[in-house]
C-alpha cells in the first residue's frame, strides 16, 4: 500500500508537467488548429527565464571572507544580500518562484510574438506544413538557447523552507511515506494552473467567446466577434502556462536546452491519448500516463516485463489510438481524418 | 495532407524529360510511362551521379567521404519520398529503419563475414520485417495521428536500444565489429587477418572511391526503382490516395494493402541506407533512431522536393553538403573569409556569422527547415520550376505557368 501511494506521488509531478503542456497544446489546436511542435521549446523557454531571473538576482560582487583569516580569501555575495541583509537573501533563495514574475510577460510577449510573425499564416495550410515548421522553430529557438546558456544543465534550488521531505504518512494515516516537498508543491501548483484556466475559459465572457470559436469559428465570426484576435491571446496564454510548467520544474530537473524536445514528444501522445481538442481529456491523460509511468519503473514491474518503463507511454498511446482512435475524451468529428 | 504537394498534383510526371515526349504522343496521359523512358531518365541520372567527382569538386564536395554521404542519404530520401510524396502519409519514425539496418548490417559482419553483399542484404530484410509491423499497426490512422503513432514507435525502438536490447544493440556504446568476431564465412575461407577488417566488396575494400562508386551504383539501381514505382500502377493508386483516399474507397479499392506496400518499400530503402551507412563505418548506435535523425530525412525531402524523383536526391546532397560546410568552419575560417572587409566590418561579420556555423550549424538547420517550409513548400524542385516558368515566360506568353520538364544541367548544379 505504502509503496503504491509513493508510485502515485511519484506520478503527480511528473504528470503535472505533461498535463500542462498537453493543456496548451490542446488549447492551441482546438482554437487555431495550429499542431504546435515548438511547444515544448516554449516549455524550456520558461524554464530558462528561472535561470535567467536566478542569475539577475545573484549578480555578485567579490568581497573578503572574513571568516578565513589565515590566507586571504574572497567570495561571491550577491548584491541584494549587500544591500538589503537577510530580506535580499531571502529573495534570492526564492528565485525558482519569484521567476514567474519574469516568466508571464516574457511568456506572454513570446507566444503573441509567435502567433502574430508566424502561427498564423499557418491557419490554412496542411498539418504537415504546420509540423515542419513549429519542429523548425523549435530547433531555432533550443539552439539559440544552447548559445546563450551553453550545452551543460543548469541545476537551480528550490527555496530552501521547500525544499526537503515531508513525512506524508500522518496525512494518510500511514507511516514510512515521505516524499519532497516541492514536488508536492508542483503538484499543486499545476492544479491551480489547470484550475485557472478552466475558469477563465468557463467563467468569463472572453472564456465563453474562445469556446463559442472553438465549436463554431465561422458562426462567431459572423456575429461579428473578432475572433482572431482573440485566439492570438489564447495561444499567447498556451504559451504562458508552458512557461510556467518549465519555470516551477527547474528545481526536479536541472534545465537544459534539449529538456523542451525530450517532454514536446511525451506530451504529445498525451494529447492523442487523452483526445485531440479535449481540455479535460489532455489533464486526465497528463496524470494518467504520469502515474503509469512512474508505476512502470518500478523494481518489481520491470522484473516482470524489462524495459517496461521506457517504452509504457507510447505502448499506451499505440493502444489507446487503435482501439479507441479518438483518444479516451475524444468528440466525434475532431481530427478524424 | 492534400495540400502539401501542390505541383505533383498539377503535374504528376513532371520529371521525366526524356519520357515526356512519347507519353504527350501517346496521349496516355501519364499512366504508365515507357521503359525506355525511365531507362534514359536513369541513365542520365547515372551519369549525372557518377561524375559527382569530378563536377562537384570546385565548390569542394569532390572528395569521397562527403560523396557516400550523399548518396546513402539520397537513398534514405528516396525511399521516405515514396512514402510520403507519392501516399502523403508523413511518417515521423523513419529514422527507426535506418537504425535497424545499421545494427543488422553490423551483426553480418560480426558473424558472417565483411563482404558487404549479406550485410546490405540483411539490412533490408530487418528493415522489412520490422516496417511491416509498425506499419501494419500505425497505417490503421491517418492524418496526424499516424505522424504521431510512428513517432511513437522510433521512440520506443530507440529507448528499448539504449535499455533492455543491450545485448543486441550494445546501448550507449554502439555495436561495433572486433577482432575477437566469429564471422564464420570469412574464417572458413582463411581471409579472416590479424588486424581490425574493414568492410570489403569481394576482397575490394570499400574505403574511399571504391566505397563511394558501391553506393553510387546501389543509390543508382534505388533511384530506377523508384522511377519505376511512380511509374506503375502501384504509383498511381497511391497518388490516388495521396489526393483522395476516400474516393479511392469508393471506387472499390482498398488502400491500406497500397499503403502498407509503400510504407515496406520506403522501410526498406532506409534499411538499406542504414546498411550502407554501416559498410562506411562500422559502428551502430541507438542516436540513429532518435526522432530529430527522422526529422532530418523529412528535411531533406522537403527541402528537394516532395513527391518529386529528383528532389530527394538534390535536398540529402544539399543538406550533408551544407552540414559538413557549417560545421567545419570556426572563427578562423570566417575570418579569412572576410579578409577583404575593413578590418572593424571583418569582426563585425565574424561576430554576427560565428552563431551559425560549427557548433551552431544546427540554428542553421533549424532556419532553413523554417524558410523552406514558409516561402517554398515545394523545395528546391519547386523552385527550379518557377526559374523555369519566368524563363519561358516571353516565349509562350504565359500561356503555361508550369513547364513540364526541369532543366538537368540546371537541377544538377544545385
Amino acid at each position: 500500500m505504502d509503496a503504491i501511494i509513493l508510485q502515485v506521488l511519484n506520478g503527480l509531478d511528473k504528470g503535472g508537467a505533461y498535463a500542462l503542456i498537453a493543456l496548451g497544446l490542446t488549447l492551441i489546436f482546438g482554437t487555431l488548429g495550429v499542431v504546435n511542435f515548438a511547444h515544448g521549446a516554449l516549455f524550456m523557454l520558461g524554464a530558462f527565464c528561472a535561470v535567467t531571473f536566478e542569475r539577475i538576482l545573484t549578480l555578485s560582487e567579490r568581497v573578503r571572507d572574513p571568516s578565513v583569516t589565515f590566507f586571504e580569501a574572497y567570495k561571491e555575495v550577491p548584491y541584494l544580500t549587500i544591500w538589503y541583509g537577510d530580506t535580499g537573501q531571502a529573495i534570492v533563495d526564492w528565485a525558482v518562484p519569484l521567476s514567474i514574475l519574469l516568466a508571464i510577460p516574457v511568456m506572454l510577449i513570446a507566444g503573441f510574438v509567435m502567433e502574430r510573425g508566424l502561427i498564423r499564416f499557418f491557419y490554412k495550410r496542411s498539418h504537415a506544413e504546420q509540423i515542419l515548421v513549429t519542429f523548425g522553430l523549435a530547433i531555432v529557438l533550443q539552439e539559440i538557447v544552447k548559445y546563450f546558456f551553453g550545452a551543460n544543465p543548469i541545476p537551480l534550488t528550490a527555496p530552501p523552507a521547500l525544499t526537503g521531505s515531508v513525512d506524508l504518512g500522518q496525512w494518510f494515516g500511514l507511516t514510512g511515506i515521505s516524499y519532497p516537498l516541492w514536488r508536492i508543491i508542483y503538484f499543486l501548483f499545476s492544479l491551480v494552473v489547470i484550475a485557472g484556466v478552466f475558469a477563465f475559459l468557463q467563467l468569463t465572457t472572453f472564456g465563453m467567446v474562445v469556446r463559442a470559436g472553438m465549436a463554431d469559428r465561422e458562426t462567431v465570426g459572423l456575429l461579428g466577434i473578432h475572433i482572431s484576435r482573440k485566439f492570438t491571446i489564447v495561444f499567447a496564454i498556451a504559451a504562458t502556462v508552458a512557461g510556467l510548467a518549465g519555470v516551477m520544474y527547474t528545481p526536479i530537473l536541472a534545465p537544459n536546452y534539449h529538456l523542451g524536445m525530450e517532454f514536446l514528444v511525451l506530451s504529445f501522445v498525451v494529447v492523442v491519448v487523452g483526445g485531440m481538442g479535449s481540455l479535460p481529456g489532455a489533464v486526465f491523460a497528463g496524470f494518467l500516463l504520469g502515474i503509469l509511468q512512474s508505476f512502470a519503473s518500478m523494481t518489481e514491474v520491470k522484473a516482470i516485463v524489462p524495459g517496461i518503463d521506457q517504452i509504457i507511454i507510447y505502448l499506451v498511446a499505440v493502444v489507446v489510438l487503435l482501439v479507441r482512435p479518438r483518444g479516451l475524451m475524444g468528440r466525434r468529428g475532431v481530427m478524424e481524418a | 495532407m492534400s495540400r502539401a504537394l501542390p505541383q505533383s498534383e498539377t503535374a504528376p510526371r513532371d520529371l521525366a524529360p526524356a519520357s515526356a515526349g512519347p507519353k504527350a504522343a501517346s496521349g496516355r496521359g501519364g499512366l504508365a510511362a515507357s521503359t525506355g523512358g525511365d531507362l534514359l531518365f536513369t541513365a542520365i541520372f547515372a551519369l549525372a551521379i557518377l561524375s559527382m567527382p569530378i563536377w562537384l569538386a570546385p565548390i569542394g564536395a569532390g572528395y569521397p567521404d562527403i560523396l557516400q554521404k550523399f548518396a546513402i542519404y539520397g537513398i534514405f530520401a528516396i525511399g521516405f519520398n515514396i512514402l510520403f510524396g507519392f501516399s502523403g502519409y508523413l511518417s515521423f519514425g523513419h529514422a527507426a529503419f535506418l537504425g535497424a539496418g545499421s545494427y543488422a548490417a553490423v551483426w553480418m559482419f560480426k558473424l558472417l563475414s565483411m563482404n558487404a553483399i549479406p550485410a546490405v542484404l540483411f539490412a533490408i530484410l530487418i528493415a522489412a520485417a520490422f516496417s511491416l509491423v509498425i506499419g501494419f499497426v500505425s497505417l490503421r490512422r491517418s492524418g496526424i495521428y499516424f505522424s504521431i503513432l510512428t513517432l511513437a514507435f522510433a521512440q520506443m525502438s530507440y529507448n528499448l536500444a539504449y535499455s533492455v536490447l543491450t545485448p543486441i544493440t550494445n546501448g550507449e556504446t554502439g555495436l561495433q565489429i572486433s577482432r575477437a568476431d566469429p564471422r564464420i564465412v570469412d574464417r572458413a575461407f582463411g581471409t579472416a587477418g590479424d588486424a581490425l577488417p574493414a568492410p570489403n566488396f569481394f576482397g575490394m575494400e570499400l574505403q574511399g572511391w571504391p566505397g563511394f562508386y558501391f553506393c553510387a551504383v546501389i543509390l543508382i539501381l534505388a533511384f530506377f526503382l523508384a522511377v519505376r514505382i511512380k511509374h506503375s500502377t502501384f504509383g498511381m493508386m497511391l497518388l490516388a490516395i495521396k489526393s483522395n483516399q476516400n474516393r479511392m474507397a469508393f471506387t472499390g479499392f482498398s488502400t491500406r494493402p497500397y499503403l502498407l506496400a509503400a510504407f515496406v518499400v520506403s522501410g526498406m530503402y532506409a534499411g538499406l541506407a542504414g546498411g550502407l551507412l554501416a559498410i562506411t563505418d562500422p559502428l551502430a548506435g541507438a542516436d540513429r533512431m532518435q526522432w530529430t535523425a527522422s526529422g532530418e530525412v523529412v528535411l531533406m525531402t522537403i527541402l528537394g522536393g516532395v513527391g518529386t524523383l529528383l528532389g530527394p536526391v538534390i535536398g540529402a546532397a544539399v543538406m550533408k553538403y551544407l552540414e559538413q560546410i557549417f560545421s567545419s568552419f570556426n572563427e578562423h575560417v570566417l575570418a579569412r573569409a572576410f579578409d577583404f572587409l575593413p578590418h572593424s566590418l571583418q569582426d563585425f561579420m565574424v561576430a554576427i556569422t560565428s552563431p551559425f556555423v560549427g557548433e551552431g550549424w544546427q540554428l542553421t538547420l533549424g532556419l532553413m527547415f523554417m524558410i523552406v517550409v514558409i516561402f517554398l513548400p515545394g523545395g528546391i524542385m519547386e523552385g527550379v520550376h518557377r526559374i523555369g516558368a519566368i524563363a519561358r515566360r516571353p516565349k509562350l506568353a504565359g500561356e503555361k505557368q508550369m513547364p513540364d520538364r526541369p532543366h538537368p544541367a540546371r537541377t544538377g548544379a544545385k
